[in-house]
């Protein structure tokens, strides 16, 4: 009755081959390419010039700032947003499942396209403006001014991905005990008080993880301002994610290239680290 | 009491509003795809159909070919789910119902390789393209990502709680190691595999940065590929723009309202049990 001990081998190997050379060996590979620069075609060792390099590279700078502006502000407003959505539906009464459905529906578009529809909608006489006119506003220089474009940036991204962590929270506040509101209520705790009494400490570990999966796509961030901005105006909206595009397909310096790529490596192994710590236990 | 219905209008309202935010740019994208070019800026905004739509998408593939296109998503997409989904559930089978040297390890590494960046990918996957010949070809757009780690860990997990005593049971009647993995784990995940089947297929239409390197003529653009290239010219189209973006969102609407369930646990990677 004893299994023969290379069926799990046999079942693992298509899996085990692909792996190991479309993901281990380019891991690899682009470690050591972070070390090389072309010289005429030909790749060299160049010990850490292009680490050095890194140090005086204003454009570096310039994306790596616009990237953790753009991380500090979109990751908790909208996170904030989900959970305050995901408070609202958990209270409703009725139309549950169809507000569901319509907070999720902007996470299952491309990101290109919902990037071209707001795109579309942000430009000067588009309608987003036209909506600021009829109520008395100014229009935006959403996609030409340095500022309002980081901020046009920060608003799509929220649509696109607000409703999937309300999703996520909504699933774990199902699980909170009733038990804890009702003693919250006997102590006479407002809904309010309750929610950061109860909702926030319960979601703790979900909260994280959501925080931790949205740093890890912001500092990958490439589609929306390739799309959005086109980086632009003047490299306001560049990411290291476009940055390490822009150095490896339009002017294939790959070694350089790969040095970004571990610079956003090395951001993504800090940043969750940190998360980590910060909430505290385990 | 009163408190109460004032508090759930409220609540209503908020949810309401949320709602129309993140409803409305389909419905004027959708709007936009059926008037002319001009209408996208017109003032006031046009927000009622018009019959431009059928002119629209032949301008469309006037421009990039965009059956051609559609043909190529269609046909990546569902030969990589295909595939994907085989070899990442037989993998998730050996991860989950068996003992082997250097399982944990082996596992460990997947899960590790989560949180590498697919950045850091391109750059070599590109170059290994290059020397195979396989720049502008639907198996560079297939073959890189077909173990998918993420895919993988969902099935181990579904695996997971299958009794290992039907397992058992199957032996004692004499059924093949590969009877027991199609005839019995199989069916008793089918909602697992239709999660990883949608969680799959959703990565694959909505890559960009890898179809943008690894596809370079028209004829083997995927659909955003060749709507950011449409985006990029220098003078838009609007109207055939948003054709285009209607064919790309319109499908998977109307596929996520039919498979909801399905499409929200694979989407999160089934951490929403309802």
């Amino acid at each position: 009755m004893r299994t023969k001990s290379y069926v799990p081998y046999l079942f693992l190997t298509p899996a085990i081959v692909l792996f190991a050379v479309f993901m281990v060996y380019p891991i690899l590979y682009s470690f050591l390419l972070s070390f090389q620069t072309s010289v005429g075609g030909e790749f060299e060792f160049a010990g850490l010039d292009n680490y050095r390099r890194l140090f005086q590279d204003e454009i570096f700078w310039t994306a790596l700032k616009n990237t953790f502006v753009i991380l500090i502000i979109q990751v908790p407003l909208m996170l904030t947003i989900s959970i305050v959505l995901a408070t609202f539906l958990n209270t409703a009464k009725s139309f549950k499942g169809l507000f569901r459905v319509s907070f999720f529906m902007p996470a299952v578009t491309s990101l290109v396209a919902y990037s071209i529809i707001f795109s579309i909608m942000l430009m000067g006489d588009g309608l987003i403006n036209q909506a600021l006119q009829a109520i008395g506003l100014n229009g935006v220089p959403w996609l030409s001014h340095p500022l309002w474009a980081k901020a046009a940036l920060i608003l799509a991204i929220t649509w696109r991905w607000a409703g999937y962590n309300m999703v996520i929270y909504l699933a774990a506040m199902q699980n909170i005990p009733e038990s804890l509101y009702e003693a919250a209520s006997l102590d006479g705790a407002s809904k309010l008080r309750q929610f950061f009494t109860v909702t926030v400490p319960q979601l703790k570990p979900v909260i994280l993880f959501t925080a931790i999966l949205s740093t890890i796509g912001t500092l990958q961030l490439f589609d929306e301002p390739y799309t959005l901005t086109k980086g632009g105006p003047s490299d306001a909206t560049l990411s290291i994610g476009m940055y390490l595009y822009q150095t490896g397909f339009r002017y294939y310096d790959f070694g350089y290239a790969s040095t970004l790529a571990y610079v956003i490596v090395l951001l993504i192994a800090i940043l969750s680290f940190v998360q980590f710590k910060l909430t505290g236990d385990e | 009491m009163k408190t109460n219905r004032i508090t759930s209008l409220f609540l209503f309202v908020g949810l309401l509003i949320g709602a129309i935010v993140s409803l409305f740019p389909f419905y004027w994208a959708a709007i936009a795809s059926t008037n002319e070019s001009g209408k996208v800026f017109s003032k006031p905004p046009v927000l009622l159909p018009g019959g431009k739509f059928i002119e629209n998408l032949s301008n469309l593939n006037d421009t990039i070919g965009i059956w051609r296109v559609m043909g190529n998503s269609l046909f990546v997409v569902i030969v990589y789910t295909a595939l994907s989904l085989t070899i990442c559930t037989m993998a998730g089978y050996a991860f989950a119902k068996f003992r082997f040297k250097g399982r944990n390890v082996l596992f460990a590494v997947f899960l590790l390789s989560m949180m590498v960046p697919y950045h850091a990918l391109v750059i070599p996957l590109f170059k290994m393209m290059a020397a195979w010949g396989w720049l502008n070809t639907y198996q560079a757009l297939i073959v890189p990502n077909l173990a998918y780690p993420f895919a993988i860990f969902l099935m181990r997990q579904n695996m997971l709680a299958v009794p290992d005593a039907m397992m058992e049971a199957g032996r004692i009647d004499g059924v093949s190691e590969a009877g027991l993995f199609t005839r019995i784990i199989l069916p008793s995940v089918k909602p697992a595999l239709a999660a990883t089947a949608i969680f799959l297929f959703m990565f694959q239409w909505n890559s960009f940065l890898w179809p943008l390197i690894a596809a370079q003529t028209k004829e083997m653009y995927t659909l955003p590929v060749a709507l950011s290239s449409l985006f990029g010219l220098s003078r838009i189209d609007y109207g055939q723009v948003m054709a285009g973006v209607t064919l790309a969102t319109g499908p998977i609407i109307l596929f996520f309202l039919l498979l909801q369930k399905h499409f929200i646990s694979g989407m999160l990677g089934s951490s929403v049990k309802e």
